[in-house]
């Protein structure tokens, strides 16, 4: 059961390689995986782990299985994959490459989430790595080589210090197996915490390893951005939440005042490297650099206090929240580009005008990611506000953690002010050259937009919606 | 009754117009119109009886357990009837206002939000839930202010205000975690005042003016009054329902259900170190800014909102003195007749085709007898004449100050006498005098379906005080309603005769300002100095690390490295022959070849 959500997406594109009609083929893969994960989550009896031998000593087993954290990692994959696949314009004659990569980035983003095994986890990663790639050197737009470049270098390098923690953490037991995780020597948890800071920082775009990011985002084909800092990027988090903080507790919190001052690095620094954006798409790129630092305030929460009940559950909620709403924001960026012809924000304007609906979702979605009350990423940011004072005691001075949430909560001010200011200036106002004759969004391209959107809204209404797998 | 339907009423109207009626305003107008009036009915069904509602769990886990519940006495219930009484007397001129929008659905749709938002605050069980409503309010203001967001000075305005607010809630958001970490919960009824005794002043009233933040931004306290004045750019019912009567008090609500959930009285009042004198300062100031730069203003509308700013100081000012309740009763009069007003300008300003510049007005009194009536009886009420409602309530601040504070005594002094000259100001230059614009000459008295809301509005600008039940403050609270002679009642008639008589002699019959003083016209400058602060410390700080982001982190030292692998991948490129694409697969080969090297290696 568990196997079929990675070959699905996995044989769909290697059908469409080998000439299926290609956008049809992903839609039904898509479609499909949905059905899948909905059956395996209502079921849990039923979607028993899969294990397949690979090497015995060390121990590799092919192993998939699902806890609460990768069931929320499933529900996210699986909504993005859908949206991404409607997502974009693909250019003429393309169509193989296009959808045949988004869903092999589907079928590794699915398969690193299901991994419950360390060796699996990493490969399925830099498999889908691979695809994203290729898509950003060849049909990404603007300057596509040097972005390509750039996330190559910065990932590869990030992949490389994560194996070295990896292998670190696992040789003490002789096991790649999750289960078989457990605390190292105390001699050995500061580098292996510093490795897999590093590693995994380096894959979610951790201050100052973020710069790789935002031109990635930009560059990328629509599906690919939405899949990569929607889905993508949440696997180094889940990295350190359940590798990390499993086998080098203590290593995690002699760092915790490192990832303190980084993860503001992230909140602050590139909240105003932010606001300082010309281009819609760079702006947006910047933000969701930007959000990693408040998943990375719950798990420094963790780290200060692995007891924290608080932290793990808002971490989690917000790596949903925040895929779903980025991958939004990057499916609306290319409508809007679609629209007007050009994402610069000086040349845009009055845009609501013409496109009542495309603003309406662009609001929502905007909203969403700077933590509105009633959409889903709102009620992550609150549990990680809570998270972070949970352990304080009043009458004493503060710690790390509490005087961080303090400084973090600043970014709330600045996210509004760059959200609101694009917003501002891309739908409101006059009309202006670019925008006088834009045609609304049509009906076929409301559909992702809708999907993630409804997600957002019932997510944030509801958050026990997502909140209950955490107990599986 | 089930009061879940306060809440559920208005949220269902505002999505039904949203996702079906959007093309046809007049039944999103209608269907607005019947949700607000139906809650107006179950509010007041609810008044003096005691219910309750089980809450909903909104995040339940382990250390964390936050509701949606409902807190009903008979502070929030009271609440309740100004929120929907006025807000159903805003929707019915907004049927004659906003007759011929163009997006008259979408402005029913937001005011339906607004309803629901509004209930909100007013119902929360916990500061959880007031802080989720108090930024949906937000919101919907947003949205109202930008109503014709097409116009740059709408969109603007908008923006401001949203981002104003989100100041005011930074620090809302860090007193409500201190709270918590101090009482263990946010819920208000759960609360025990006896923890604060244990800690430091220093701390809890930290806490309490960290929360008063949230209310600084909301009621445009300075130093965040600057959203209010730029926010008179929504349509004038958006502006006399939210940014005079309802939202822009709920900072003083949620300051009341503060004392009231922590038990602060005036004796109590020393648990919370000197938080309330700051708090009391804080509007006395407001007040008296604020009353300084309507002497100046122009606009019609403008006027009417540095009134409301100084107003609001007022009730913050007595917030401040511990006496909330006083702050209440004057939100709860000051809520009917300042609706009042700005309704009446709202159809001065439809009589005369949208203008809003009183000078380009003139001599409406014979042509608009009820408009022009019905604002001078809101003129009474605002400026306490005896009598009428504004006198009851002004009174309660003014003995409140008395008692403990001489000098905030004398500015709460001033600042009437100041209120009295540009209100009435405003009276002799706009409704009397000669016509001084073609549009004044002309016009006419509007539709009943706009000046029956005004007359209404008229008769509780002189009969609230005397409905006790209706108004929100803790239980068993009656204001003072006598009249005697006594200092603070000699004080309080002298500044209207001042004020009165200056605003005769200056502007009866007057066709220009006699009086300039740009320090007062050009609002203390607060505008300018913050276009500075936002320029240098925000927009250039933002350059400046923009730059060192792209040309240092990025250019220099991970593009050192990146370049030297660049290097690296060129030579395998030459290599391969094949472009790039190559290179990219090298590295991952080589990837996956360390992986492994090092799994077999590291097994021995």
């Amino acid at each position: 059961m568990l196997l079929a959500l990675i070959l699905i997406p996995f044989l769909a594109a290697i059908g469409i390689l080998g000439g299926l009609p290609a956008r049809l083929t992903a839609v039904i893969a898509s479609l499909a995986n949905i059905l899948v994960a909905t059956y395996a989550l209502s079921c849990p009896a039923c979607s028993d782990g899969f294990s397949l031998q690979v090497l015995a000593d060390p121990k590799i087993n092919l192993s998939l299985g699902i806890t609460g954290i990768s069931a929320v990692m499933l529900i996210l994959s699986v909504i993005v994959t859908l949206a991404a696949v409607y997502s974009g314009k693909c250019p003429e004659g393309r169509e193989k490459l296009w959808f045949s990569s988004t869903l092999f980035i589907a079928a590794g983003a699915i398969g690193a989430f299901l991994s419950t095994d360390v060796f699996f986890f990493y490969a399925f990663h830099e498999l889908a790595l691979i695809p994203t790639f290729l898509m950003i050197g060849i049909l990404g737009r603007g300057d596509r080589k040097e972005a390509a470049w750039k996330i190559t270098i910065y990932l590869a390098f990030g992949s490389i210090i994560l194996l070295a923690g990896l292998l670190m953490a696992t040789m003490h037991t002789g096991s790649f197996a999750f289960s078989d995780l457990a605390a190292i020597p105390a001699s050995e948890q500061n580098t292996v915490a510093l490795l897999l800071i590093i590693g995994f920082g380096t894959l979610v775009s951790l201050f100052p390893l973020h710069s790789w990011a935002a031109p990635a985002y930009a560059s990328a084909p629509t599906p690919v951005a939405m899949l990569h800092a929607g889905v993508m990027k949440k696997f180094g988090l889940y990295g350190l939440l359940v590798i990390g903080m499993k086998v080098a507790p203590q290593g995690m919190l002699h760092w915790l005042p490192w990832i303190c001052v980084l993860l503001l690095g992230n909140i602050i620094w590139v909240g105003l490297v932010t606001i300082n954006q010309k281009r819609l798409d760079l702006m947006l790129g910047n933000s969701s650099v930007m959000h990693m630092g408040y998943i990375f305030l719950a798990i420094a929460a963790l780290a200060a206090n692995p007891a924290n009940s608080i932290a793990e559950p808002a971490a989690i909620l917000l790596m949903f929240a925040h895929g779903i709403s980025i991958a939004l924001l990057f499916s609306l960026t290319s409508l809007v580009e679609q629209k007007a012809g050009t994402l610069e924000i000086s040349q845009l304007g009055g845009l609501a005008k013409k496109a009542p609906a495309l603003a309406f979702l662009f609001g929502l979605a905007g909203m969403a990611s700077i933590g509105l009350p009633g959409l889903a990423n709102f009620a992550g940011e609150v549990m990680v506000f809570f998270a972070g004072f949970a352990d304080w005691t009043p009458g004493e001075s503060m710690g790390w953690v509490q005087i961080t949430t303090i400084i973090a909560l600043w970014g709330v001010v600045i996210s509004a002010v760059y959200m609101l200011r694009a917003f501002r200036n891309t739908f409101q106002g006059p009309l202006v050259k670019a925008t006088e004759n834009a045609a609304d969004i049509h009906y076929c391209e409301k559909i992702p937009a809708y999907i993630l959107a409804a997600t957002l809204l019932v997510v944030g209404i509801y958050p026990k919606i997502i909140l209950q797998f955490l107990s599986l | 009754m089930n009061p879940w339907l306060l809440l559920i009423i208005p949220i269902t109207s505002a999505v039904i117009i949203q996702l079906g009626l959007k093309r046809n305003a007049t039944a999103s107008a209608l269907l607005s119109t019947l949700s607000v009036a139906s809650t107006f009915i179950i509010a007041y069904l609810l008044l003096g009886k005691e219910v309750s509602a089980a809450p909903i769990e909104w995040i339940d886990i382990a250390g964390l357990k936050l509701d949606i519940g409902l807190q009903l006495d008979s502070l929030s219930k009271g609440m309740m009837i100004v929120v929907t009484a006025i807000g159903m007397l805003v929707h019915v001129f907004s049927l004659g206002y906003m007759k011929d929008d163009e997006a008259k659905a979408r402005y029913f749709g937001c005011l339906s939000l607004f309803m629901f938002s509004m209930t909100g605050i007013v119902l929360a069980s916990n500061f959880v839930m007031m802080f989720i409503f108090w930024e949906l309010v937000g919101l919907s203001s947003y949205l109202l202010i930008g109503h014709w967001y097409h116009k740059d000075s709408a969109a603007d305005a908008a923006k401001k205000a949203f981002l104003t607010n989100r100041i005011g809630d930074f620090g809302f958001m860090i007193g409500i975690l201190m709270l918590w970490g101090i009482m263990g919960t946010v819920v208000f009824a759960d609360m025990d005042g006896g923890k604060l005794s244990l800690l430091c002043t220093c701390l809890t009233g930290m806490v309490v003016l960290l929360i008063f933040c949230g209310a600084v931004g909301k009621s445009a306290q300075l130093p965040l009054h600057v959203w209010l004045p730029d926010a008179m750019e929504g349509p004038t019912p958006v502006s006399a329902l939210i940014h005079a009567a309802t939202m822009v008090a709920a900072g003083v609500y949620m300051m009341a259900r503060l004392f009231l959930s922590l038990g602060i009285t005036p004796d109590t009042a020393e648990l919370i170190g000197s938080a309330p004198q700051v708090i009391a300062w804080i509007g006395a100031i407001t007040s008296l800014l604020a009353a300084l730069m309507a002497t100046q203003q122009n606009d019609i509308k403008k006027i009417l909102a540095y009134s409301t700013l100084s107003q609001l100081g007022y009730m913050v000012m007595a917030v401040g003195l511990v006496d909330a309740n006083a702050g209440m009763f004057h939100l709860y009069t000051h809520a009917w007749f300042k609706a009042l007003l700005f309704l009446g300008s709202g159809a001065v300003i439809y009589a005369c085709h949208h203008e809003q510049d009183i000078w380009k007005m003139g001599g409406l009194f014979g042509k608009m007898k009820i408009t022009a009536i019905t604002f001078i009886i809101g003129t009474m009420a605002l400026t306490a004449v005896p009598g009428t409602s504004g006198f009851f309530s002004k009174e309660g601040i003014l003995h409140a100050a008395h008692e403990s504070n001489q000098a905030l005594f004398y500015i709460a002094v001033i600042v009437a006498a100041l209120t009295t000259f540009y209100m009435f100001r405003l009276i002799f230059v706009a409704f009397f005098g000669k016509a001084k614009n073609e549009h004044a000459e002309h016009a006419k008295e509007v539709a009943p379906v706009m000046w029956i809301p005004l007359a209404l509005l008229a008769v509780m600008a002189f009969a609230s005080p005397f409905l006790g039940k209706l108004i929100p403050a803790t239980e068993g609270y009656h204001p003072h309603l006598g009249f005697e002679i006594n200092v603070v009642t000699i004080a309080s008639l002298l500044a209207f005769a001042v004020g009165f008589i200056a605003a005769l002699i200056l502007y009866k019959g007057k066709t220009s300002d006699p009086v300039n003083i740009p320090l007062f016209r050009n609002k203390f400058y607060f505008d300018e100095l913050y276009a500075w602060i936002i320029k240098i410390f925000q927009d250039a700080l933002a350059a400046i690390i923009h730059f060192f982001d792209a040309f240092i982190i990025n250019a220099m030292i991970i593009g050192g490295l990146s370049r030297s692998a660049v290097g690296i991948g060129n030579i395998f490129r030459r290599y391969a022959q094949s472009g790039s694409i190559s290179g990219y697969a090298f590295l991952m080969a080589v990837g996956a070849l360390l992986v492994i090297y090092f799994t077999v290696f590291a097994s021995k």
